[in-house]
Order: structure tokens, then C-alpha cells, then sequence
């Protein structure tokens, strides 16, 4: 039930980041004020975007979860959250080495993309422990949703915060999220973008479909275990 | 003008794409070992099954 | 619901003053704390951003201990169970348990800010006002909604002492660069306010959402 249309959508992820690398690396002209660094750019400014995006939609599948009762919900809001907090390990650490590449400290709190984005991984990164340190499961599902839903609305709230807060201490230093790119480097970006989203769905429907075989499957073990 | 000379950025770079690359690697293989245990599991159960 | 939660508030008020455990911690933590400081900063009196941010800094610490004793009275009693079988509206409960946290936070406040202003505040107190009042007002509302429902959250897991802290503190980022940002330059030597707007209203606006989402969600938390 999971798994439709999983592997199209494999093979469709696995020719958008080919064509993304290769324009990265083949198509992409070189940046006039950072040069060659600012390839990492293409990777980084992506997994960010796609991390948030999943945050928020682990907050939209709880309210989901939380008004219709179907666990399934629960399920797919668990995954995306967890996916998007490993795609935030990869944010940070690419966000670190650009910053030891262009500046040469491996954090800087100039960025108030990366910075708030810190703030949120860390808020993340407390969904495991709630979630596992509550025993009932009905309980534990509602109560992640719940926390989802919080943590979903902080977000935004947050990259406006820091955002506010950077503009003052530290003049924004790089605007390099798409708006003003000349056109051959936004068709780079926009085609990693596609990538990276086409990616985080593959492995939610992937890690979904795993997951759940693997409910089904102790299911059917305990109603061997009854029946023998 | 980079603000590296181009093969030390280079390195950087790759680290970048390395790193994205290896999580994409190791969350292929959590999964890959998840499946492995489904496999195993629904072996045992088949063989539960026939032994009745 | 107004009558439950004016119950519920009540109760939660005469516990509080008859055991007096939360305040009074809050406020020794807090006063405990500007000692920290100055040891770990090596500095006699503080002015501008550092004072701003040691002050908030501080309260927020204190917010933790407080929001963690919210459900404590009902977790230690296993009265719990007893809020979880009666039929207690949850927006009720809710509402009282964030206008408690709320005049908690402002108790420990009446104390520990003039404390700020005697150990560590080099321009002293009078420039900021009335502006701090405003900031802490709007601070306070923020922390005492995210505070219950963090309280909330974390009331029924094994390790909520734990839990508490780290859910919490991220999530009051916003309030902190906010409140920090507003009362620097109250804390100058030439205070005045600078941009209070801009923070008042986004201290507006994260007490709106949270305000809404935590009465919204609410009903989900302690139910069975």
C-alpha cells in the first residue's frame, strides 16, 4: 500500500540528481565572489529547504493524525520528521564546511538560515526521546502529534526571529536562496531542489513501506503465537 | 576571485557531496537491514506454518 | 469552562502558597544565577547587550524549573488519573495552568529583576521602565503558554525532568532574541528605547500562535 509507485518515483530521483551533479559540476559557471566553493551550495541550500519543508509536513500529517484517529498518519508524520532530522545533520554539516571554506571557522551566526536552523534541529532532536520515554502507544502517537504540531508552527515563527536578530547584529552577508541568481545557476538550483525533494520522498515511501511490513508482520506473529 | 586556491576548495566541496552521498548510503543501509529482519522473520513463520 | 479553570487556578495558587515550593526556588535559582555570572564573567556591573542577555538568560533558566513543577502537585498526588477521569475540560485545565505559570513567573519577577538591578545592572533599573514592563508582560505570556504545554507534554513520560529543559528552551528562542533584543537598549547607560515595535511585535505574534495552538491541541494531552 506504501510502496505505489515507489519505484518510478526511485528511478525518477536517481536521473534528477545525476542531471543535478552534472550541471553542478558541468553547466554551472563559477561564482564570482566565492568561486568554486559556492558549489556546495547546490547541495546545502536544497537539504535545507527539503528538511524544513518535511518538518512542516510531519506537523500537517499530525493535525491530520489528531483529527481523524487513523494511525497510519501518526506514521507518515513519524518518518517525514525523521528523515528531515537527518537531512538536518547533513544541512549542518555541509553549512559547517562552507563556513570553514569561505570564512574559515566551521561555524559562523552570521547565516540566520543555518542558525535558526540549529535551533530547530535541536527542538527536533527531542522528538525521539518524548516519543520512546512514553509506553502506550496510543498515548505516544497522540502525544508526538501534538508535539509535531508545535514544533511544525515554531518553525517559521523561529527563521523569523533569528532572522530579525541577525539583520542586526550581522548585516546579511549572503542572499544566495535563488532570488537574485543569473539564469544558468538557478536552472542548477531548481534542478538539485527537484532532486532533493524527489529523494525524501523516495526514502518516506521507502522507510514507510518498511515499517509497515514490519507492524504487519508482528501482527501476524501474535496471532500465530494465539492460535498455536 | 575564489577566496580559495581552487584545489583546496575543491576538497571542501567534495567533502560537501561526500557527506550527502555517505547519508543518503547509511539510511539505504538501516533500511536495507530492516528488510533483511522482515525477511527473516517471515522465513520463520512459513516454517512454523509447514511444521504444523 | 471559565468557572473550571477559576477552580482549577485557585487550587493550583493555594497549594503554591501554602507549600510555597516553585516561587521561592525560582527566585533563589535566579538570584543564584547573576552570582554565576558574575564569577563566570569576571565582570562587576553589566550594561547594554551583556545585561540584556544575562537577565533573560536567567529568567528563562527559572521558567524551566517552574514549568517543570506545573503538573507536579497532580503527578505526585496521582490526582493525574483523577483530572484524566473526570470529565475537566481540557481548555479549562489549560487555561489555568498557563494563567498560574504566568503569575508565578511575575511573582518570581517583582523579585528577581530589582535583584538584577542591585548585583549586576551598571545603569540601574529607572531607564528601562515602563518599556520593561511591556517586554516582560508579553515575555511572560509567551513562556506561561509554551510552559503549560510543554508542562503537558511532558507530564506522563518517564524522564519529564529531563525532558523538560530541552523541549522547552529551543522553543523559547524567539521570546529570548525578542525580549534581549527590546531591553538592550533600556539597559544603556543613555536608555531609551530603540525598535520596541518591531520585537513587541513579534513577541505579539508568538504569543498569538502559541496562545491558539496550545488551546487548539490541548484536548489531545491527558485524556484516556
Amino acid at each position: 500500500m506504501y510502496s505505489k509507485g515507489l519505484a518510478p518515483l526511485a528511478a525518477a530521483t536517481a536521473v534528477t540528481i545525476t542531471t543535478a551533479f552534472t550541471l553542478v559540476f558541468f553547466y554551472a559557471p563559477n561564482d564570482a565572489d566565492q568561486g568554486f566553493i559556492q558549489k556546495i551550495f547546490y547541495v546545502h541550500v536544497p537539504m535545507a529547504i527539503v528538511a524544513l519543508g518535511g518538518f512542516v509536513a510531519g506537523g500537517v500529517f499530525a493535525i491530520k493524525h489528531l483529527r481523524s484517529g487513523d494511525s497510519s498518519w501518526d506514521l507518515r508524520s513519524y518518518v517525514a520528521i525523521h528523515l528531515s532530522i537527518i537531512l538536518g545533520v547533513g544541512v549542518l554539516a555541509t553549512g559547517a564546511i562552507w563556513a570553514k571554506a569561505s570564512w574559515g571557522h566551521w561555524w559562523v551566526w552570521d547565516e540566520p538560515v543555518l542558525v535558526s536552523f540549529l535551533v530547530v534541529f535541536l527542538l527536533y532532536c527531542v522528538y525521539y526521546p518524548l516519543r520512546f520515554s512514553i509506553e502506550d502507544p496510543g498515548r505516544q502517537a497522540r502525544y508526538s502529534s501534538v508535539f509535531a504540531i508545535a514544533a511544525g508552527a515554531f518553525v517559521p515563527l523561529n527563521f523569523v526571529a533569528v532572522r530579525m536578530a541577525e539583520s542586526f547584529t550581522h548585516p546579511r552577508v549572503l542572499s544566495q536562496t535563488g532570488g537574485d541568481l543569473p539564469g544558468d545557476m538557478r536552472l542548477t538550483f531548481l534542478v538539485s531542489l527537484l532532486g532533493m525533494v524527489l529523494l525524501f520522498v523516495t526514502l518516506w515511501k521507502l522507510e514507510l513501506t518498511a515499517k509497515h511490513a514490519s507492524m504487519q508482520l508482528k501482527k501476524l506473529r501474535n496471532r500465530a503465537r494465539v492460535a498455536a | 576571485m575564489p577566496a580559495l586556491p581552487l584545489d583546496e576548495a575543491g576538497k571542501y566541496v567534495a567533502g560537501a557531496y561526500v557527506v550527502f552521498v555517505a547519508l543518503i548510503l547509511v539510511y539505504v543501509a538501516i533500511i536495507g537491514t530492516k528488510i533483511a529482519r522482515i525477511e527473516r522473520e517471515i522465513s520463520a513463520i512459513v516454517a512454523a506454518e509447514e511444521d504444523e | 469552562m471559565i468557572a473550571a479553570a477559576r477552580t482549577i487556578l485557585r487550587k493550583d495558587l493555594l497549594i503554591e502558597w501554602r507549600t510555597k515550593e516553585s516561587v521561592p526556588a525560582m527566585v533563589l535559582f535566579s538570584i543564584t544565577v547573576y552570582v554565576l555570572f558574575h564569577f563566570g564573567l569576571d565582570r562587576d556591573s553589566l550594561d547594554g547587550e551583556l545585561a540584556s542577555g544575562v537577565l533573560w538568560v536567567t529568567l528563562l533558566l527559572a521558567a524551566v524549573i517552574g514549568v517543570s513543577r506545573l503538573f507536579a502537585a497532580e503527578r505526585e498526588q496521582g490526582g493525574i488519573d483523577g483530572l484524566l477521569l473526570s470529565p475537566v475540560d481540557r481548555t479549562a485545565l489549560f487555561v489555568a495552568k498557563a494563567v498560574a505559570l504566568f503569575l508565578f513567573l511575575t511573582a518570581v519577577e517583582l523579585v528577581a529583576v530589582p535583584a538584577f538591578g542591585l548585583l549586576l545592572l551598571g545603569p540601574g533599573l529607572g531607564g528601562a521602565f515602563p518599556e520593561l514592563l511591556a517586554v516582560l508582560a508579553l515575555g511572560n505570556l509567551g513562556v506561561a503558554a509554551v510552559g503549560a504545554l510543554v508542562s503537558a507534554l511532558a507530564a506522563e513520560t518517564r524522564a519529564h525532568e529531563l525532558i523538560v529543559p530541552i523541549l522547552l528552551l529551543p522553543l523559547l528562542v524567539p521570546v529570548l532574541i525578542a525580549c534581549a533584543q527590546a531591553t538592550e537598549p533600556l539597559f544603556r547607560q543613555e536608555a531609551g528605547p530603540e525598535d520596541l515595535g518591531r520585537w513587541l511585535g513579534l513577541l505579539t505574534l508568538y504569543d498569538v500562535v502559541f496562545v491558539f495552538l496550545s488551546v487548539a491541541v490541548f484536548d489531545f494531552l491527558l485524556e484516556d
